[in-house]
């Protein structure tokens, strides 16, 4: 316990700082809008201890810093999402509702306990049309910044933020996006490129044309044919065939155990006495 | 902070980690305590403890004795549903009709539904409390997905219908019975997989076929004479139709398919590949096929008299 008197403006500068330097200690993430939707992107060894997760139908969630404090958070919104889309509709969630929440908690969180949480979120929505997608960025004391295009935080966070800024271009496809990913987050402070793999990427999107659950992580097959193809746009011989195979679409079926590809448009239903599931197009799910 | 001074602060935490017991001395709203110390990956679970106001299966707060009251009579209810496993996969179907007493409450209930990409389920009974069941039965099964990263196994989602049917209990002794058919695809076993349930709960496995709801012992008859096993998607779908058709033709609670207004069951699939529901057009040829044939031969496709050896 402090012994003494510490101003209040100091507790808060100390914690603040303490947050930041777990932050920092960290790697980065980034998140960005492609014209099929939103990637999020991780490095992360673990294949099972997850940074960006799926929150709700078109919500997905990535942070970074401490993982007992983000998993928390993560179920926390989960759980938020989950009963605000019963008690209403599952339009009815939103991702500016889910950054609310975790912004108010967040900075009780900081208010309130001896230790702040050392992490810092990304809630991000795809909309039905590009200029509908949404990022928002959530810190330690609970501010909450809207980041239209491209965010990166967390780890060295500035430096990949300006790498990130220099390769990113609006609409750009889903391996144009992944490669400019891929370049901002191999951009280390002493300017050498780490050759990464694809057990050391967590990748994930929110794909805009995915019926009912938009969020799908890349992974195995599609995820190391990602990185060649990023690789294969940035080899500074020009000798090389420049344009690589044609990248398949991002519904093409990935190696993993889910459906391949998502429910029929109509297919899903909410269950109610509300619409029906016959593609009607008001109530498209 | 002033708990921290507290001689109890050893054995109490303040902030979103406190547990339920209130403070008399804290005035400050604290955040929604119950999401930040989540035990179990159970939404229902999690319904009972921070909102059960919100639970499918809540007892009217006045009791009346049971099935006497007439606003319980009139509420409508919803009636026969088939399921029936084929190759590699299973088969659900609904009729469309809700009857309150002797009306015809609704022409075109949907009473089936996908509860995840390899499951589904079928109610009968009441009709808004089956619907209110099917959505909290949705979110049970997304949420915990996506809390733990991975789905339920299909033992694990059967029972889990189990437990929030049995939560209906109180309800469905004054009333408002909602009983429901469950169906999935195993990946493990490779097959489809039929659940049954009762008023309080479950789950029984059904193997082959099954029905529920008022026109059931009509369905299942004609299912025991027509259902082959192993048999492939279509005859499977075309099996439960016939079966649909002959729970409508003497049971008054559960309808035909309506030629004229283009209204026919609601038929869905399972297999290795997901949920499908067939679209309006694929079960109304179905039904079409079935009802020309009814037009020559009334009582359906006739089963010989003899096993064939």
């Amino acid at each position: 316990m402090p012994f003494g008197y510490v101003s209040p403006a100091q507790a808060m500068r100390d914690k603040a700082e303490y947050a930041r330097q777990g932050i920092a200690r960290g790697r980065s993430c980034v998140t960005l809008e492609y014209d099929g939707g939103i990637l999020m992107m991780a490095p992360n060894p673990s294949s099972a201890l997850h940074k960006i997760s799926e929150i709700y139908d078109r919500i997905a969630f990535a942070a970074v810093g401490r993982y007992n404090e983000y998993e928390t958070l993560r179920k926390a919104g989960i759980t938020y999402a989950d009963l605000t889309g019963y008690q209403f509709d599952r339009d009815d969630v939103t991702a500016r509702g889910i950054a609310n929440y975790y912004a108010q908690n967040l900075g009780t969180i900081f208010t309130e306990n001896l230790k702040p949480f050392e992490v810092e979120i990304v809630v991000a929505e795809v909309g039905r049309q590009p200029d509908a997608d949404q990022i928002y960025r959530i810190t330690f004391d609970g501010s909450v910044t809207d980041e239209p295009g491209f965010v990166a935080f967390g780890g060295q966070a500035d430096q990949v933020s300006a790498a990130l800024k220099e390769h990113y271009s609006a609409g750009m496809s889903l391996p144009q996006a992944f490669a400019a990913a891929l370049a901002a987050l191999s951009a280390t402070g002493n300017g050498e490129r780490s050759e990464v793999t694809a057990n050391q990427l967590e990748v994930a999107i929110l794909d805009r044309t995915r019926d009912h659950r938009a969020f799908r992580r890349i992974r195995a097959a599609r995820l190391e044919e990602l990185i060649r193809e990023a690789r294969a746009e940035s080899a500074p011989a020009a000798d090389a065939p420049s344009s690589p195979q044609a990248p398949s679409s991002p519904q093409a079926p990935s190696a993993s155990s889910e459906p391949a590809t998502g429910p029929d448009a109509g297919s899903t239903d909410r269950g109610s006495g509300i619409g029906g599931g016959d593609g009607n197009p008001q109530n498209p799910l | 902070m002033g708990s921290y001074f507290d001689g109890s602060a050893q054995f109490r935490q303040t902030g979103p980690f406190a547990g339920e017991e209130e403070d008399p001395g804290r005035m400050r709203p604290r955040p929604a305590a119950g999401f930040m110390d989540r035990q179990s990956s159970s939404f229902a679970d999690f319904l009972a403890s921070h909102s059960p106001d919100l639970l499918p299966g809540r007892a009217p707060r006045s009791p009346s004795p049971a099935g006497d009251s007439s606003a319980l009579r009139d509420l409508p209810h919803a009636t026969t549903i088939v399921a029936a496993v084929c190759h590699h996969g299973v088969v659900l179907a609904g009729d469309r009709r809700a009857t309150a007493g002797s009306m015809i409450a609704k022409r075109d209930v949907e009473k089936v539904f996908r509860s995840d990409e390899f499951s589904a389920v079928g109610y009968a009974g009441t009709g808004s409390v089956g619907i209110e069941f099917v959505r909290a039965f949705q979110v049970e099964l997304e949420h915990y997905e996506k809390m733990e990263g991975r789905p339920l196994s299909l033992a694990g989602k059967a029972n889990r219908l189990a437990w929030m049917i049995r939560g209906n209990l109180a309800a469905a002794m004054q009333g408002l019975i909602v009983v429901p058919l469950f169906v999935g695809y195993d990946e493990d076993a490779s097959q489809g997989r039929i659940f049954s349930y009762d008023v309080a709960g479950g789950p029984y496995e059904e193997q082959r076929f099954h029905s529920i709801g008022s026109g059931s012992v009509f369905a299942r008859g004609s299912l025991k004479k027509l259902y082959v096993d192993d048999m492939p998607v279509r005859e499977t779908v075309l099996a439960c139709v016939q079966a649909l058709y002959d729970a409508a033709d003497d049971d008054s609670a559960t309808g035909g398919p309506d030629l004229t207004r283009r209204i026919f069951p609601v038929i869905v699939t399972i297999t290795a590949d997901g949920f499908r529901k067939l679209p309006e057009a694929e079960s109304e040829a179905y039904a079409q096929q079935v009802v020309q044939e009814r037009l020559v031969q009334p009582d359906g496709p006739s089963a010989s008299l003899h096993v064939a050896s």
